[in-house]
């Protein structure tokens, strides 16, 4: 058994409101990852992911706190730090987060080069050190080996270059200090299809050449995550409801949200086509009390009365863990 | 059969170019097509190649650099009026709400476009119905203001707008892209629902083939601002040897393609493991 090299212990994460009211927008969340791995996290717009990467990080900043639970990496932990202390120590270097819609938020008057430069000066202070030039002859040699148009990427301004160029430019920005593990957050759901694939194949390609090899990617697209992650992690209202290997998941899901989300999902298949998703009415739970029972239980089609009233917890159905006292 | 009155936006030969000289970009070139009372068209086509300026044409946004632009056999003249009729959703869902007033105020302000006002207690319940529709318990966002919600969310309401207000056209420039499967499911089967029971018509922009296939009458292709690929979804997506419509497909990651990306060691390993 290899060591894991990022932990999470029943972590849990609140919003404070304006008067005082919390949203639990997490909520105990559990997962060990070995080097190596992907994991994929996927669930509706709401469910928590972005808030759920800013507890991965350390990164509490008002109005969200944490409620319980710890976060390790390579057994250190990244609760109850300061904010300043994992930007400098932590972040780029252990972890790399690439945050939902980055390569939109450039700074637009700065070149893509000093952007790198900027990213690389924030952690001169733990041990970093480099001069323009030995940064620059680094992201040449970084942005050759994904075979980007190096010179003018690097040259060019974030509004000159496309979509894609500009996401390509954070991914291989965040991975420039060789970070052990990388968190993106929806790196591809602004993009287009085509896009989203460019962008895919350089990822696949820095593992390939082992820039980085540990990953959390997270999406809304469930069959995007079937090509990208070795195991996936679905998530809802807040919680984990199933976690597996991305063939157990996708192809033969058995809490009956994940089944819902597959059964909704469209195919270009000609066999396919013309068969009709199923949508699932309603709206998942307000967060604003704590929840006791199940949280899909208003619109699972095979809800009992019990499911509002207990606990479910996670446990093994077909190989696989399942929040559903019910799955089979 | 279809007569000319029925035919809401005509193009003929438009084109829309922006900057000048050097600089110059051609963002729809030479498109001409007419769109039908009640139909739901499609616009598909990867980033940048037009579609979000030809919608905007449609609005009465931009006015075509070259060619004729018709919307019930006339130019767009008068903004406000025009926008009476036609309704937009648009790509970014934070910049269309003001983050000073509560979400719900918004929607039912957005009546104000209307001279005959529905009556207070019709605008609270089909604002109620608009939010129920986008999976949204109106309970559940009364007090709320923009910054309070997800971008998935804030695109839903953007929807809830819509659905409430139920305009004759509908421009619904990728309303669906940051909203899981089954959300997107009731979007679209909605947008079906408004065009079976409201004869809405509706324009439907997207760079995912898949979806278009599902919601549309007729699909137009845009490559490069011309539009390289049009007619109903199965002349699309069956008789069709045209290269953009090919890659659009090829590249959309089904679980069905086992080797969606080629030539990676990471996806082959995958695949053995
Ligand atoms: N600043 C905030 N104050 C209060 N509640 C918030 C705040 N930011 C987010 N929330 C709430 O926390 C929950 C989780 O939001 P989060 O952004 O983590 O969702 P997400 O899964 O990333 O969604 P998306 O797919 O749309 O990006 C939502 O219900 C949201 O309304
Ligand atoms: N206001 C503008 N000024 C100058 N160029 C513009 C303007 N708006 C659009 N363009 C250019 O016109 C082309 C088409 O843009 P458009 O926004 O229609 O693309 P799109 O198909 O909607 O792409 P996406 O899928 O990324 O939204 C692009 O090259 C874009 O840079
Ligand atoms: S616990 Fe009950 S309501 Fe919840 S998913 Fe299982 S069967 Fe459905
Ligand atoms: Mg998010
Ligand atoms: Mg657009």
């Amino acid at each position: 058994m290899s060591k894991s090299i990022f932990e999470v212990e029943n972590l849990s994460l609140h919003y404070l409101g304006r008067f005082g009211d919390k949203t639990h927008a997490v909520t105990d969340v559990s997962f060990k990852m070995k080097q190596g791995e992907i994991l994929g996290i996927a669930g509706e717009s709401g469910c928590g992911k972005s808030t759920l990467v800013s507890g991965l990080m350390g990164m509490c900043i008002p109005p969200l706190y944490p409620t319980s639970g710890d976060v390790r990496v390579a057994g250190e932990s990244l609760m109850n730090r300061t904010v300043e202390d994992i930007r400098a120590n932590v972040l780029a270097q252990k972890v790399s987060m690439i945050p939902q819609g980055a390569f939109n938020a450039l700074n637009p008057v700065r070149k893509i080069k000093d952007i790198a430069a900027d990213v690389i000066a924030a952690h001169q202070s733990s041990g970093v050190h480099m001069n323009a030039q030995e940064i620059y002859q680094r992201l040449r040699t970084r942005f050759d080996l994904f075979g980007m148009d190096t010179d003018r990427v690097l040259n060019s301004f974030p509004i000159q270059l496309t979509a894609g160029e500009r996401q390509r430019s954070v991914i291989g920005i965040s991975t420039l200090l060789n970070p052990q593990m990388v968190i993106a957050d929806e790196p591809t759901s602004a993009l287009d299809v085509s896009t989203q694939k460019e962008v895919i194949s350089m990822i696949f390609d820095l593992l390939d050449k082992g820039v980085f090899s540990t990953m959390i990617f997270i999406t809304h697209e469930l069959p995007l995550l079937y090509h990208v992650a070795d195991n996936i992690a679905i998530m809802y209202a807040g919680e984990f409801v199933e976690m597996g290997t991305a063939e157990q998941v996708v192809k033969d899901p058995r809490h009956p949200y994940t089944k819902a989300l597959m059964g909704a999902m469209l195919s270009t298949e000609k066999a396919q086509r013309t068969r009709k998703p199923v949508a699932i009415e309603g709206a998942p739970p307000s967060l604003d009390k704590p929840i006791i029972g199940c949280r899909f239980a208003d619109r699972c089609s095979i809800a009992r009365p019990e499911c509002k009233k207990n606990k479910q917890n996670l446990r093994i159905v077909a190989g696989r863990e399942v929040r559903c006292d019910y799955a089979e | 059969m279809l007569s000319n009155e029925s035919i809401v936006f005509s193009a003929k030969n438009v084109s829309k170019t922006f900057g000048a000289g050097k600089n110059q970009v051609t963002a729809v070139n030479d498109v001409s097509f007419d769109i039908y009372d009640g139909e739901i068209i499609s616009i598909v086509g990867g980033s940048g190649c037009g579609k979000s300026v030809l919608a905007k044409i449609m609005l009465g946004l931009y006015p075509a650099s070259k060619g004729v632009f018709l919307y019930n056999g006339r130019k767009i003249s008068n903004l406000k009026r025009h926008w009476g009729e036609v309704q937009s959703v648009f790509q970014d869902p934070f910049s269309c709400f003001n983050q000073f007033f509560t979400i719900r105020s918004q929607l039912e302000d957005a009546f104000n476009i209307f001279k005959k006002k529905p009556s207070k207690e019709e605008i609270k319940r089909r604002v109620d119905e608009g939010l129920l529709a986008v999976n949204v318990t109106p309970k559940d966002i009364e007090g709320k203001y923009s910054f309070e919600l997800s971008g998935g969310q804030m695109q839903r309401m953007l929807l809830a707008r819509i659905f409430a207000l139920r305009p004759k056209v509908l421009i619904a420039d990728e309303p669906t892209s940051m909203v899981d499967a089954c959300v997107r499911a009731n979007i679209l089967d909605y947008l079906m629902k408004l065009k079976k029971e409201l004869h809405m018509t509706i324009v439907f922009v997207t760079h995912d083939i898949g979806l278009a296939n599902y919601v549309s009458d007729r699909i137009f292709i845009m490559h490069e601002g011309k539009i390289v690929n049009a007619g109903t979804p199965e002349e699309v997506l069956d008789k069709t040897e045209e290269a953009h419509t090919l890659k659009l497909l090829d590249d959309i990651p089904e679980v069905h393609k086992e080797e969606w990306i080629k030539n990676s060691h990471r996806a082959k390993n995958k695949k053995v493991s």
